[in-house]
C-alpha cells in the first residue's frame, strides 16, 4: 500500500514551530558524531577544478557547441545586426514578434516584422499567440553553448523567451566566458535566471529526440563579432 | 508496534517484494529490451560527456567535499537557508513527514484557489519528493487535482502505471502504446488527442504539448521539486529538458516547491560543480536544455507567492548513520541505475520504491526501514560499477555491505523479517542469468513460482508451511561469501 497520501488536509496543520524544531532537533541529534567545535570550513572543498582555462577562442567554440543542440548561430559585424534579424525573421516566418524593452532599436531597423512590445505586460494568451520572440542575453558558455537571460535589458521577463515557439537571442562575442563557474561568478543571484542550452527538447518516447515540447522549437543565436576577419573563422 | 506504523508514509513501497517483482519482470522480454537500449544509449552517451572534461575527477572530489561539509552541518545551513528565502519574499515551511507535507500542500493550494473556486487544480513538473510523499493521491484526496507535465510523467499518469526509471520514467511504454494511451485518456484530463493521431514521436510530443499548454495558462498554483538551494542567497535550481519546468516555474501566481532536506547547498557558486556534473552524469549532455534559478519572488516576473517546504520524511534517519549518510549526498542523475546490471535486467518497477536501482538498494531500506526493504539491499552484484559512475561519490557497494549486516542484525534481534535474504539471492541469480538458463531456472522454480508470484506478480496469501513466511519464519542467514563468489558456485551447480 501507497502510504501517507490518505490523509489530504482533513486534520489540522501541526503548530509550524513544532515541525521546524523538531526536524531541527534531529537533524542536530543525527550529526552527534560530528565535533561540536567543527566548523563547516573544517571540512575542506578542494576548488583544484577551478583552472583558469586558457583564453582559446571561446566565441568558435561557443558557436561550435550551441550548433550541436540544433540550434542555428549565425555571426556578423555589429554593422549587420539589423538586416541578420530581418532575414532570419523572414527565413522562420516569423511575421508578429514580442521585442522586451531595452532591445536595442538599432537592430530593428531593416525588419517589417509586427513588433510587438511588453508594455503594459501582454497577457498569456497573447503570448502564447505571437510567432516569435527577440531578446539579448547577459552573458554565454563557451563549453557548453549556453546563453543565459537574467530578465535585464533587452531580455524581458520569462515568459517572454518561452511561450513563442521561436526565439531569436543576440549575443555579443564579448558576453561569452569559457565555462560555468566564469558565468556564475557574472550573474546576479537574485535575478531569476534561465540557463537556455539549445531549444526545448524531449527523448521520453523510445528515446528519440524531439525539439520542443513546451518551449521554443526553434532557437536562433545571432552572435555579433567586431572584427570578423581573419582570425574568427 | 506493528511493523509498519513506525515508518509509515515515507517512501512507496509496492508489493511484491524485490525477488518476486524481479522475477516478473525477468518474463517481460520488452521490458528488458527497452532498458538494455536505454541503459547502453545513455551509458555510452555519459562517457562522451564526462571523458571531455579534464578536470571531472576534481569536479567530483568537490562535489562529495561539499555534500559532506553540508551534511555534517546541515541544521546551520538549513537555517540560513530559511532566512535567505524569506529575505527574498517566499514562505518556507517544514515537515516532519510525508503527512506534514502533504497537508501542507493542500492548505496552500486551497488557500491559493480563492473561496470562491470550486475546482482546485495543480500543475506539477516532475519531483522524486512528491512522488516519494504520496503528494497527488493525497492532493486528489482533498479534491485536488494534480497533473504531471513532463512528457514521461504524463505518459506514466495517463496510463496509470509507476515510473521505472528516474530519467525516462515512461522507458517500459513503446510508442504504440503512447499512442494508444493518449489518444484514449487525453480527452478525459483536458484537451483531447487529435483523432488521427499516429505513434510518431513528433506527433505524440506535439500532442502533449497542445494538451499542456491548456493546463499552463489557466492554472493558477504550480508544484515543483528542487534538485539545489544554495543557502546563502536562497537560490532554488530546476534542471530540465522540456520547458515544463519553465512553464511551471513562472506562469502560475502561486509556487509550491517540496523539497529533501537533503537537497541544500552551502552557497551559489557551489552550483558552478552540480551544473557541470549532473547535466553530464544525467543525459550525458554538455547543459541540459534549461536551467531555472530563482531567489524567492520577483515583482512583475513569475508567481508573486512562492513557498518552500523543507522535507525530513526519515532523512534525518538516514544522516544518523555515519556510513549510509552519504547516501544523501545523491543528486538523482541516474547514472548508477544505467550502469547496474541487475538493474538493467529487471528494471525500476522491481524495487517496489520511488527511487530505484543501486541508489534506492541504499536509500530506500534507509528511508522506508530496513525491515520493510530487506531484500533491496541484496539486489546487486557489489560489482562496483555504481560507485565509479557516480558523480559525487557516493560508495554504494560500501552502504549496501552495511545494510546487509543490519539486515541480518535486525533479525537476530528476533525481529522478524518479511523478506527472506536467502530469497532475495536466489532471485537475484536468476535475474543474473543468461536467457537461455533463465529458462530452466523459471522452469525449475515453477513450483515456487506457482507459490509466491500471482499471475500479475502479486504475492498472495502463501498455503502450505510457507504459510507464515512474510511474518514469522526463521529464514536462513545470507551466505557469508560474496554474491560473486557465491554466484559462481551456484551457477556451476546448475
Ligand atoms: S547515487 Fe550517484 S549515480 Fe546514483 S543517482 Fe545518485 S548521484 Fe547519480
Amino acid at each position: 500500500m501507497r502510504s501517507g497520501g490518505t490523509d489530504g488536509g482533513a486534520g489540522e496543520d501541526r503548530p509550524a514551530t513544532d515541525s521546524r524544531s523538531a526536524v531541527l532537533a534531529r537533524v542536530r541529534t543525527a550529526v552527534s558524531d560530528v565535533p561540536s567545535d567543527e566548523t563547516p570550513d573544517d571540512v575542506p572543498v578542494p576548488r583544484t577544478y577551478r583552472r583558469t582555462v586558457a583564453p582559446g577562442d571561446t566565441v568558435g567554440l561557443f558557436a561550435a557547441r550551441v550548433a550541436d543542440y540544433r540550434a542555428t548561430v549565425v555571426r556578423c559585424a555589429p554593422e549587420d545586426v539589423a538586416g541578420t534579424v530581418a532575414a532570419l525573421l523572414e527565413r522562420r516566418g516569423a511575421r508578429r514578434v514580442v521585442v522586451p524593452e531595452g532591445f536595442p532599436p538599432e537592430f530593428l531597423t531593416r525588419t517589417d516584422a509586427d513588433l510587438v512590445g511588453d508594455r503594459p505586460p501582454l497577457s498569456v494568451r497573447r503570448l502564447a499567440s505571437v510567432d516569435g520572440t527577440l531578446t539579448t542575453a547577459t552573458v554565454a558558455v563557451a563549453e557548453t553553448g549556453t546563453i543565459v537571460l537574467d530578465t535585464g535589458p533587452g531580455q524581458g521577463r520569462r515568459a517572454l523567451s518561452l511561450l513563442p515557439d521561436y526565439h531569436l537571442c543576440v549575443v555579443r562575442a564579448e558576453q561569452i566566458v569559457p565555462d560555468v563557474p566564469e558565468a556564475l561568478a557574472r550573474l546576479e543571484p537574485h535575478r531569476p535566471l534561465t540557463f537556455i542550452s539549445g531549444p526545448s527538447a524531449t527523448s521520453d518516447i523510445e528515446l528519440q529526440r524531439v525539439e520542443g515540447v513546451h518551449g521554443p522549437r526553434t532557437l536562433d543565436v545571432v552572435l555579433v563579432v567586431a572584427d570578423t576577419s581573419g582570425a574568427n573563422p | 508496534m506493528t511493523e509498519d506504523t513506525d515508518h509509515d508514509g515515507r517512501v512507496w513501497l509496492g508489493t511484491p517484494a524485490f525477488p518476486e517483482a524481479a522475477r516478473t519482470a525477468l518474463a517481460d522480454t520488452r521490458l528488458r529490451h527497452n532498458l538494455r537500449h536505454a541503459t547502453t544509449t545513455i551509458r555510452t552517451k555519459r562517457l562522451d560527456a564526462t571523458g571531455e572534461v579534464p578536470h571531472w575527477e576534481e569536479l567530483r572530489e568537490a562535489g562529495a567535499a561539499i555534500k559532506r561539509r553540508t551534511a555534517r552541518h546541515l541544521a546551520t545551513y538549513l537555517e540560513q537557508l530559511e532566512a535567505s528565502v524569506t529575505a527574498a519574499g517566499g514562505t518556507v515551511h517544514w515537515a516532519a513527514d510525508a503527512t506534514d507535507a502533504n497537508r501542507i500542500v493542500a492548505r496552500l493550494v486551497r488557500a491559493a484557489g480563492g473561496p470562491d473556486t470550486e475546482r482546485h487544480e495543480v500543475v506539477k513538473v516532475k519531483s522524486m519528493a512528491t512522488q516519494e510523499i504520496g503528494l497527488n493521491e493525497a492532493l486528489a484526496a482533498a479534491g485536488i487535482t494534480a497533473y504531471e507535465t513532463d512528457l514521461a510523467e504524463l505518459i506514466v499518469q495517463l496510463g496509470e502505471d509507476r515510473p521505472s526509471h528516474i530519467l525516462v520514467p515512461a522507458i517500459h511504454r513503446n510508442r504504440a502504446e503512447i499512442r494508444e494511451i493518449f489518444a484514449e485518456r487525453m480527452g478525459e484530463w483536458g484537451r483531447a488527442a487529435p483523432d488521427d493521431l499516429t505513434d510518431d514521436p513528433k506527433a505524440l510530443a506535439e500532442a502533449a504539448r497542445l494538451h499542456l499548454r491548456e493546463k499552463f495558462l489557466t492554472t493558477r498554483v504550480a508544484i515543483s521539486g528542487a534538485n539545489f538551494a544554495a543557502a546563502d542567497t536562497g537560490t532554488i535550481a530546476v534542471v530540465e529538458s522540456e520547458g515544463n519546468g519553465r512553464m511551471c516555474l513562472t506562469l502560475p501566481e502561486t509556487l509550491i516547491t517540496v523539497m529533501g532536506i537533503e537537497k541544500v547547498v552551502p552557497t551559489f557558486t557551489d552550483l558552478e560543480v552540480f551544473l557541470q556534473l549532473l547535466p553530464r552524469s544525467s543525459t550525458g549532455e554538455r547543459m541540459n536544455p534549461y536551467t531555472s534559478l530563482w531567489t524567492g519572488v520577483t515583482p512583475g516576473d513569475g508567481p508573486q507567492d512562492f513557498h518552500l517546504i523543507l522535507l525530513d520524511n526519515g532523512r534525518t534517519d538516514v544522516l544518523k548513520d555515519t556510513v549510509g549518510r552519504q547516501a544523501l549526498a545523491c543528486i538523482r542523475c541516474s547514472a548508477c541505475l544505467n550502469v547496474c546490471p541487475v538493474y538493467e535486467r529487471t528494471g525500476g518497477h522491481a524495487y517496489g520504491s520511488v527511487y530505484p536501482g543501486p541508489i534506492g538498494a541504499v536509500l530506500t531500506p534507509q528511508l522506508a526501514g530496513v525491515r520493510r526493504a530487506a531484500s533491496l539491499p541484496f539486489a546487486s552484484t557489489l560489482c562496483g560499477a555504481c560507485y565509479e559512475a557516480c558523480p559525487v561519490k557516493i560508495d554504494i557497494p560500501e552502504i549496501l555491505v552495511h545494510l546487509r549486516a543490519k539486515a541480518v542484525e535486525a533479525k537476530r534481534d528476533g525481529r522478524a523479517l518479511p523478506t527472506p535474504e536467502a530469497l532475495a539471492m536466489k532471485a537475484a541469480a536468476t535475474v543474473l542469468d543468461s536467457p537461455g538458463l533463465l529458462a530452466v531456472a523459471q522452469r525449475a522454480g515453477a513450483a515456487g513460482g506457482r507459490l509466491l508470484g500471482g499471475r500479475g506478480g502479486r504475492i498472495r496469501r502463501l498455503p502450505g508451511p510457507l504459510a507464515g513466511w512474510s511474518a514469522t519464519r526463521d529464514t536462513p542467514a545470507p551466505p557469508r561469501e560474496s554474491f560473486r563468489t557465491w554466484w559462481r558456485a551456484h551457477r556451476e551447480e546448475r
